[in-house]
Formats: structure tokens, C-alpha cells, sequence
């Protein structure tokens, strides 16, 4: 079975990140590596593929300046190739802009079936890009499943939900958001990240995917940031070492808020 | 100046309707003449609920018969648009079925969807949106440009919902049209995790627990403190993706967002996914034995100390009381 997996690049979760001062945007100038949240899907991705028996599975990314880090982190797990999209019209894309780009790829997949995504980006956390690619492509969905299976041509989910799970089928084709932890991601085998610098990766801009440059990045854009201001900050509360009397300061903390 | 519309896209469990659908329609009666809900299920046990709360109409779809909401909602509202009816802006709560129908419509009158806000005003009649960022500590403000309806989503407990003592909202049927493809997922089975004591949504004191407790048998002093307080127990993404909690524990960006009166953080470092889940909180405790954790940036109280040692001293003293 074909899978194919959505796998965003991002500026590492670890450096502190900053707007830039004239778009307001994330600045994507640094170095990018796989969002920590799609290796869960890359990793489902290559688990499912492997109990059907074979099958390729597939990154798809859009990221600035062909920008090719994450997407080799993905391909050293095991994928076996990708599509990158690249294109100066993209920046300032939004959430949609940024599905109708990723659909269009997806579909120079060939014989796709299984369309898996993380539930949401660790830097820009939409949550709208899985279920607006499968508007887009016209495919069922299930979002937040935490765990899945294959079986008699249909995807099985336990779909995350405020109270527990819903267990919910679909036909396939379709698409998928994985919560973190659904799988155990694998990490790369020496063997894998040298087998990485040579897997395909098709880099492709916005004219080959016949989408109009007008209708994403800026361009397409329908909100404009008006401003950014910093956050009311907190007064600095009592902070003390404990002395073997940490539990007392506590109790005489929620004593005097009268909720004990 | 005020619109003239709002949606809500009402939510509702077992006749219950979600809090952040009540607090969705305490905002947005500020903010326009006329609001109403659009509910993806039958209207007849929470008409009076969300009347209560300034929903004029309830624009219901009925039962939609194991059908997961994204597809057949967003397909009914886009029709009752494209044939005139449609309002200023739609408000959806950032919730699993939010998203996926807030998602969906996007495509379907392709209009751009504002996510994570905490506010929305209305300025000269246009929509502003606010949404803090790196964790809460910048607020970026967004305005729509494009034609309406804007859709917006709100994360929960972002205002306080007030019954406004209207009367039963009337129902009217949403059609939903014929979804094709896009419609074939259904849910089979539901299960519900049993939980006792009071929930993190509503609960006035939490207590989690993150990766400082060191293993998962741990998590028992979470619960047993919790108990002893009356309190929710809560956790840290780290523990839950590790396996030790189901995911409704989860405080923080991709779980729960809590506001209690008390929030007692232990073992917890305060990754910017936790704080912005709990910042809101009147009164805040932490534990950690690293002195440099994030965390003691936010508590009113912090220990720096071993949380081994700090939590049974402390269920002891609650206990003895």
C-alpha cells in the first residue's frame, strides 16, 4: 500500500523563535528539522505499509528556500522519497493556502491511498490543514486517531475525544491526523541516513502544480497582522528552597486561600 | 459599531451543552444584534440551554446517524450561505469538532480561518482577532480582509460564559446536502474513560504531574492528592505521550486549557506547550527540583525540591487535617 505522509520542516522548538519585524511572521530562516509531531505519521506511515506487505511510503512538505533537512530525516526512517514545494509565492501562505498546495502535491503521488498527517504543526498548530486537504482532494477523513489499522480495504481509527474514543471506519483513499504517541517513532539507522542523501526528492514550484500564485502566500492572503504587543506578565511569586518544610509553606498557601 | 450575525457552532453531549459553546455565545451577543447556533444533532434538549444564553435560533441539522461532524456540517452550513442566509463571522470553539468543521468550511467557501484566538473585537466593522504566541508571552492581533462570513476559533475558557435569561432558541431544520465521498467515515463504537472526582474543565483546584516524577507507577501521588484536595489530576504532554495517562489528563496547548482557582504543577519544567494550558490560573504551585525551570517564572509558590519528598510530606499534612 501507498501511503503518504505529510512532514512540515520547522525551526527548532528548542531556540527561541521570533516574529519577523516586517512580515510578522515565524521567522523559517534557520536551519529547519522534521516537526517532532510528523515523525509519529512517518513512522505510522512505514508500520502500516510493512503489515500490508509492501508499499512506498511518501513525504510531502512545503518549506522555504528548498530547504531539504527535515525532509531527510524522514527519508533516513525509512521513506522512499519525497516532494518538496518550493516557491517564493508561498510565503505568507495561511493554513489554506498551504493545504491547497500540499493537496495538488499529494496528487502527483501516484496510486496514494493512505494520506496520514500529524493533528497540528509544533509552530504554527492550525489544526485545519489535514481536513482541509481532504475537502480539497474530495476524500473522507478521520482526525486525532491514536491508533489505527488496515483492514478489508477500509482504515480503522480510535479517534481521540474529550471523554475517550470513537472507534471510526472509512473507505480508502483517505486522509489521517495521528495525535503524538500513537507509535513509537523509530530513529534513524547509520545505514538509513546514508541511504537518505540519495533517495528522490522532487522539488516542484507552484506554476507545476497549476495552482495560481495569487491564490496563496500574500497574495492570497484574506487577514492582515495589525499588530503584535507582549503579553500581561505575571508577578513574581514566592520561590523558595526546600528545607524539609516545603510541604507546610504549601499547606499554609492553600490554607490561606481558604480552599482546604 | 456591531455586526449584524454570529454563528456559533454549538456543541452538546447527552443534553449537556460543551461550556465553550456558552462561553462562544456570552462573546459574541457583545458583539452583534443577532446570534445564532448552528448545531450538527438534534436541537430539542439544548434549544432551551443555548436560548438561556442569547441563541435566538438553532439552526439544527437533527440526528446525523454515526456520522463523524466535519463533512455533514460544514456541508449544511455552506449551503444555508450560498443561499443568502449566512452571517458576519462564525465562531467555533477549538475543539475535535470544531476544527474539523471550521476546516472543512474553509475549503467550501474558501475563505481563510483564523485559529488559537483568545479575543475577538470588532473594530470600525471589522473583525480582530487575538492570538498569543511563543507561549503566550506576545499577542498577535489579526484583522479579516477578505469577504465574510470570517471564521474564527476560540480556545476554550477564553471568556466566562453568562446566561443572558432569554427564552428557548427556536429551531429550524439545516439541510444537509448529499456529501459524496467526503461522507463515508462513521463511528462505530463510543467509549468513555471512567474518571472520578471533579473534571479539569471544571474543577477549582488541579494537580499534574509531568516527567520529574520519574516513572509511571508514580502518577499515584497525583491521584492520591488530588483526591485528598478534591481536586482534577492533570499531566504534562511528556508523560501522556510516554504512555503513563490517557490523553483527556493532558494540560496544555494540544490538551486541556485549564483556569482554576489553584494549579499545582509537579515535576513539571514548563515547556511553552504546558504554560500556555495553564497560565490562566488564579493561583499557581510548582514543584521541581531544578532551580532554572520555567515554571517558578509563572507560580505564586514555587519548592524547589524533590518531588518524592515534597508531595507524601504534603498528603500526610492534608490528611492529618
Amino acid at each position: 500500500m501507498n501511503i503518504v505522509v505529510c512532514a512540515k520542516q520547522i525551526p527548532d522548538p528548542a531556540e527561541p523563535g521570533a516574529l519577523d519585524p516586517e512580515t510578522k511572521t515565524l521567522k523559517r530562516d534557520t536551519k529547519l528539522i522534521l516537526d517532532e509531531s510528523d515523525m509519529y505519521g512517518v513512522e505510522m506511515g512505514l508500520q502500516l505499509a510493512d503489515a500490508a506487505g509492501g508499499g512506498e511510503v511518501t513525504l510531502v512538505s512545503m518549506a522555504p528556500d528548498n530547504k531539504v533537512d527535515g525532509i531527510r530525516q524522514g527519508l533516513a526512517m525509512g521513506a522512499a522519497k519525497a516532494v518538496l514545494v518550493s516557491d517564493p509565492a508561498l510565503a505568507g501562505s495561511d493554513a489554506l493556502g498551504t493545504a491547497k498546495v500540499l493537496a495538488a502535491a499529494i496528487g502527483r503521488v501516484e496510486g496514494a491511498e493512505l494520506i496520514l498527517t500529524a493533528t497540528e504543526s509544533s509552530d504554527g498548530y492550525t489544526g485545519t490543514v489535514p481536513e482541509q486537504i481532504a475537502e480539497l482532494m474530495g476524500l473522507p477523513s478521520i482526525t486525532f486517531a491514536k491508533e489505527i489499522e488496515i483492514a478489508d480495504g477500509k482504515v480503522k481509527v480510535k479517534r481521540q475525544t474529550d471523554d475517550g474514543y470513537d472507534e471510526v471506519e472509512c473507505p480508502l483513499p483517505c486522509v489521517v491526523s495521528v495525535t503524538a504517541g500513537v507509535v513509537e517513532p523509530r530513529y534513524p539507522s547509520f545505514k538509513g541516513i546514508m541511504a537518505a542523501k540519495s533517495k528522490p526528492v522532487d522539488e516542484v514550484g507552484v506554476a507545476d502544480l497549476g495552482i495560481d500564485a495569487g491564490s496563496v502566500g500574500w497574495a492570497g492572503g484574506q487577514q492582515e497582522i495589525v499588530g503584535v504587543e507582549d503579553a500581561p506578565t505575571r508577578e513574581a511569586g514566592e520561590i523558595i528552597e526546600d528545607d524539609g518544610t516545603g510541604a507546610e509553606k504549601i499547606v499554609a498557601f492553600l490554607d490561606n486561600l481558604k480552599v482546604i | 459599531m456591531t455586526l449584524s450575525k454570529i454563528w456559533v457552532y454549538a456543541e452538546a453531549s447527552e443534553g449537556k451543552v460543551a461550556t465553550t459553546t456558552l462561553e462562544l455565545l456570552t462573546k459574541a451577543r457583545s458583539l452583534a444584534d443577532t446570534v445564532e447556533c448552528v448545531l450538527g444533532g438534534d436541537a430539542a434538549d439544548v434549544a432551551a440551554e443555548l436560548g438561556e444564553h442569547g441563541a435566538t435560533t438553532v439552526l439544527a441539522t437533527g440526528d446525523l446517524s454515526g456520522r463523524l461532524q466535519g463533512v455533514p456540517v460544514a456541508a449544511a452550513i455552506a449551503a444555508a450561505v450560498e443561499a443568502g442566509n449566512g452571517p458576519d463571522a462564525i465562531f467555533f470553539g477549538t475543539s475535535y469538532d470544531g476544527r474539523d468543521v471550521a476546516a472543512r468550511l474553509s475549503v467550501k467557501l474558501d475563505r481563510t480561518v483564523i485559529t488559537n484566538n483568545t479575543d475577538v473585537e470588532v473594530d470600525g466593522g471589522a473583525i480582530v482577532t487575538t492570538e498569543p504566541v511563543f507561549g503566550g508571552t506576545q499577542l498577535v492581533k489579526t484583522k479579516f480582509t477578505g469577504p465574510g462570513p470570517h471564521l474564527v476559533l476560540v480556545r476554550p475558557k477564553s471568556f466566562a460564559a453568562e446566561p443572558a435569561g432569554g427564552g428557548p432558541a427556536a429551531v429550524e431544520a439545516l439541510a444537509v446536502p448529499d456529501t459524496g465521498a467526503t461522507g463515508t467515515a462513521v463511528v462505530t463504537n463510543v467509549f468513555k474513560e471512567e474518571r472520578s472526582g471533579p473534571s479539569l474543565d471544571d474543577a477549582d483546584i488541579v494537580v499534574s504531574g509531568g516527567r520529574g516524577l520519574g516513572e509511571s507507577e508514580k502518577y499515584g501521588m497525583i491521584e492520591d492528592l488530588a483526591k485528598a484536595l478534591n481536586a482534577a489530576p492533570g499531566a504534562s504532554r511528556a508523560i501522556v505521550d510516554a504512555g503513563w495517562v490517557p490523553y483527556s489528563y493532558q494540560v496544555g496547548q494540544t490538551g486541556k486549557v485549564v483556569k482554576p482557582n489553584v494549579y499545582i504543577a509537579a515535576g513539571i519544567s514548563g515547556a511553552t506547550q504546558h504554560m500556555v494550558g495553564m497560565k490562566g490560573s488564579k493561583n499557581i504551585i510548582a514543584i521541581n527540583k531544578d532551580a532554572e525551570a520555567p515554571i517558578f517564572g509563572v507560580a505564586d509558590l514555587g519548592i524547589i525540591g524533590d518531588v518524592h519528598k515534597v508531595l507524601p510530606a504534603l498528603l500526610e499534612a492534608l490528611q492529618a487535617r
